[in-house]
């Protein structure tokens, strides 16, 4: 055995969480295409149900964990020294909780 | 510049599946074992090799090891040492089990035993019937076979170095071979590999032929090795031509091609081997093949446009067959010949294929000469094997599917010597302070500069002269006239110059030393033939058309020095069963 | 026809440079080897590994116009002239065509070519039906060119850590063979980030490949497998 095991790992998550932002991407177009007028109203109904915040909240963390999984490729690939490969790899990490932070925090702003 | 050192307990020089088979023997007995090869050991000829390996499985048709002797000796032309066929044909079924657990892709039959096709040459009951006795992995069962033994040697961990060539063997006075003197090809330094006991397995030389089914690495260079050492070669008149080299071209349609059931017409469509062997047709030996093709062009039933070669016919066996039986097959001819063997035949002209002849050795592998006691007295702590080698299982003629066998039965026999021989042998010998110097001065000849011949042209030199002169037919006038030419060819070389003297992988400096073991090789292959007067398996003499066993019954040893000649007599004797008396020889 | 091939020699301490070459050759029914070994015999110090010229040994594999092949089984009359040859990309150059392999033969290493098998050795071969041994097609024919792994970004940016197509292709020979007990060893291997996954089905191994091998789908049936036995 050797090297880390996570390799499976992320290489399922990122093709699960690609299907779940599919699936969020087609009701929106779908949503889209059904409603008379889109403005602020419809959305701001759309967005009152509490079942689409957490849809759209699972979007969003599959979104950034297809793109952590992404980001990671691209620094494994291009980035050869470890000691720089790490601080961008944490500040990708920072990054993505952040956003995860602060879409919970406009999410659940709507009134 | 001090000689760099490194020492193992054994040497193997070469890595096909002679070499790979043998340093598995040593490397999986926690012997330490160096294998030098001059390129990466998968591109080793062996991997060339398509059709099978011999063995009296049963798989399909009732056979046994004794029947294998008997169309091998037969096959050999009566040349063939009975002992050692005895041996080989015996071990045969034993290795091919061991190369399937070691995990060779064989080909299989529906119930799940190995699967195996008629070859040439191949009979039940002692030429009663055609046995079915070639195991084949498709038709790229050399390829199979080396990666395998590659794979198995990774696991035993054996050291190779890749890309070194070997110059010379290094010996002591009293002629003990105590390693050799290689080259790295990479940075162009030499290096001395001490070990207590080396083996040759160095693969055949009939590149010294203008068109060849061999890779452009055999060139001989254990024969070469093995005749500076003092060493002679024996047989070296017979070189196999196989009947089926694409025209023009050379490269191997393997004999599988007629096992499965394909044929040879000339340009009236005429199954001609019909009438040049009732019995066997189109698998009757490689030799009775070849020359009933030269004769189909002779008398003008050549095919083409300029009736210059034959049709190997295929279509006929359907598309399944040939892509399942015969991928390999189909590939060389639609690259090479142009031409797709489910709707067309390919055209096929016979090609100089492999060395019957070779270092003199006995069944356990040990390179055995003339010294004091007798003609086989063994060369302490050398060994040779495969094809740089001559047991001699294959006599005057091999037959197909017999050479994949040669090189791991003896392969494996010559590992298991070296094994009792190294425990004999526990501490290396001292080696005398000038005993690389031969190595080196040869390495230092090429260093001299000035104007002179290149390589190329004396290389295209050697091969016109065998293509003319020693080819499938010979007569004594051409032959001699060849020897001649050939001895004024090696002044040549002696004068020639390299133009380029860099170090670092310069393959032009290696290519002159593989000249200098190819032109020896040539030398050796035309003189013996000369001498032979006798038509004898693939040496086929017009002006003396007959055997002659009363004569010629005996084996030819060439030596380096005066190019002289010596014979010694044909064991007759085999190991347990009744010798196989010489009689006519009839497909 | 016109030539334009990467010279390299490091003894000189010069640059690599293209250096252009004519030669008087009818194309018709040769191959490309034909034509470099013509071209030897008036520059012996142009150097290229050679040996089978019938793309079984797997030494002349290099860049021709741009696209890695075997020199011995590419047609000379389809190429486009000038013809275009440099070394395998990605790897050291050790001089002219002929580049440093150890890293490619280092990945085939690790995979641990070579059948594993617990069970005593029966007396005869071990069976395996037509339909199990079909399954090595494709897969056992591999002659170690490098044209694959030369050929594939992801071999080229981590040639240390990702096992490169061929390997991995024989990585899945092994795990394929009804013989072979050792398919959890070999998957766990494998399951590290770097050592399979850093194939992104690029394709390049596919399109290159001399003798018509699929490594990606190799690739594929590993991940197939991975995902069964933990899902």
């Amino acid at each position: 055995m050797s090297g880390a095991h996570y390799g499976l790992r992320d290489w399922l998550a990122q093709r699960f969480s690609a299907v779940i932002m599919l699936v969020y991407t087609l009701f929106m177009v779908g949503y889209s295409a059904t409603q008379q007028a889109l403005n602020y109203d419809t959305w701001h109904a759309l967005f009152s149900h509490a079942w689409m915040r957490y849809f759209t909240l699972l979007f969003a963390l599959s979104l950034y964990l297809h793109a952590w999984v992404g980001v990671r490729d691209i620094l494994m690939d291009y980035v050869r020294a470890t000691w720089i490969r790490l601080p961008l790899q944490v500040a990708a990490i920072v990054a993505l909780l952040l956003y995860t932070m602060w879409i919970v925090t406009i999410l659940w702003s709507v009134k | 510049m001090s000689l760099p050192k490194r020492t193992f307990d054994a040497l193997v020089i070469g890595a096909g599946g002679g070499g790979l088979r043998a340093a598995l023997q040593l490397a999986a007995a926690d012997f330490k074992v160096a294998v030098v090869s001059k390129v990466f050991p998968t591109r080793s000829h062996t991997v060339a090799a398509q059709g099978g390996i011999n063995a009296a499985l049963g798989n399909v048709t009732p056979d046994n090891w004794y029947w294998h002797m008997y169309d091998t000796v037969k096959g050999s032309d009566y040349l063939g040492d009975q002992d050692a066929i005895e041996f080989m044909c015996r071990a045969a079924a034993q290795t091919v089990y061991e190369l399937e657990h070691y995990g060779l892709p064989f080909s299989r039959l529906d119930n799940g035993k190995i699967y195996q096709r008629p070859f040439g040459g191949q009979s039940t009951e002692l030429g009663q019937g055609q046995a079915t006795r070639t195991c084949a992995a498709a038709d790229r069962t050399g390829h199979a076979m080396l990666h395998t033994l590659y794979q198995q040697n990774i696991r035993a961990k054996t050291h190779f170095f890749d890309e070194f060539y070997a110059i010379d063997l290094v010996k002591d006075e009293e002629g003990y071979v105590l390693g050799a003197v290689a080259l790295e090809i990479e940075t162009g330094q030499p290096l001395l590999i001490e070990a207590r006991a080396t083996l040759l397995a160095t693969g055949g030389a009939a590149r010294i032929f203008r068109t060849s089914t061999n890779a452009l690495i055999n060139t001989g260079d254990g024969l070469g090795m093995a005749l500076r050492a003092g060493i002679p070669l024996q047989d070296m008149e017979f070189f196999q031509f196989h009947p089926t080299g694409i025209a023009g071209v050379g490269n191997l349609i393997s004999e599988a091609a007629r096992g499965e059931g394909g044929y040879l017409i000339n340009r009236l469509g005429e199954r001609f081997m019909e009438r040049h062997a009732p019995a066997n047709k189109d698998l009757a030996s490689r030799d009775i093949v070849s020359r009933a093709i030269l004769v189909e062009i002779r008398e003008g039933r050549g095919c083409g446009a300029n009736n210059d070669h034959v049709l190997l016919k295929l279509d006929h066996l359907g598309a399944d067959k040939i892509t399942s039986r015969l991928p390999g097959v189909r590939d060389l001819a639609r690259r090479f010949a142009h031409v797709d063997p489910i709707e067309a035949p390919i055209p096929v002209f016979p090609t100089a294929h492999y060395m019957m002849g070779g270092i003199p050795s006995n069944r356990h592998g040990q390179v055995v000469a003339p010294t004091v006691t007798g003609p086989e007295e063994p060369v302490p702590g050398l060994y040779a094997v495969g094809e740089c080698a001559c047991v001699s299982v294959h006599g005057a003629n091999r037959l197909g599917g017999n050479s994949l066998l040669d090189i791991v039965v003896f392969g494996r026999a010559a590992g298991s010597h070296m094994l009792d021989y190294l425990r004999e042998n526990p501490y290396p010998r001292p080696i005398p302070k000038d005993a690389p110097a031969p190595a080196l001065a040869r390495l230092a000849r090429w260093e001299r500069g000035g104007t002179g011949e290149s390589i190329p042209e004396i290389r295209e030199a050697m091969r016109r002269i065998m293509e003319e002169h020693c080819g499938v037919f010979r007569t004594g006038d051409s032959m001699q006239v060849g020897v001649d030419k050939m001895l004024a060819l090696r002044e040549r070389l002696a004068h020639a110059v390299l133009h380029d003297q860099s170090k670092i992988f310069n393959t032009a400096r290696i290519e002159a030393l593989e000249l200098e073991n190819m032109l020896e090789t040539a030398l050796a292959s035309i003189v013996s033939a000369c001498a032979r007067a006798e038509s004898r398996g693939a040496h086929s003499r017009v002006d003396f058309p007959a055997r002659d066993d009363d004569n010629w019954l005996k084996h030819s040893l060439y030596f380096l020095a005066g190019t002289r000649l010596d014979y010694k007599p044909v064991r007759l004797k085999p190991l347990t069963v009744d010798s196989f008396p010489p009689l006519p020889r009839v497909y | 026809m016109r030539f334009s091939i990467y010279r390299y020699h490091p003894e000189s301490g010069a640059k690599p440079v293209m250096q252009d070459y004519v030669l008087d050759i009818a194309p018709q029914g040769k191959m490309l080897l034909d034509a470099i070994l013509a071209l030897q015999e008036s520059d012996p110090t142009l150097a290229v590994r050679r040996s089978c010229r019938e793309g079984v040994c797997g030494s002349d594999a290099m860049n021709i116009n741009g696209r890695n092949g075997l020199a011995c089984v590419t047609p000379l009359a389809d190429l486009k002239q000038p013809i275009t040859l440099r070394p395998l990309p990605g790897l050291p150059v050790i001089r002219d065509l002929i580049v440093d392999l150890t890293q490619f033969y280092q990945q085939y290493r690790s995979i641990e070519p070579y059948l594993v098998n617990h069970d005593p050795e029966p007396e005869i071969e071990r069976l395996q039906s037509p339909a199990e041994r079909a399954e090595l097609d494709g897969l056992y024919e591999c002659i170690l060119c490098a044209c694959c792994s030369t050929a594939c970004p992801s071999f080229w940016w981590n040639p240390d850590k990702f096992v490169g197509p061929a390997g991995l292709l024989q990585a899945y020979r092994f795990i394929a063979d009804s013989r072979d007990q050792a398919t959890n060893a070999r998957l766990d291997d494998l399951e590290d980030p770097y050592r399979l996954f850093r194939c992104h089905s690029i394709m390049n191994c596919v399109a290159v490949c001399p003798k018509d091998l699929n490594p990606t789908e190799a690739i594929g049936k590993i991940k197939a497998l991975l995902v069964n036995r933990t899902v």
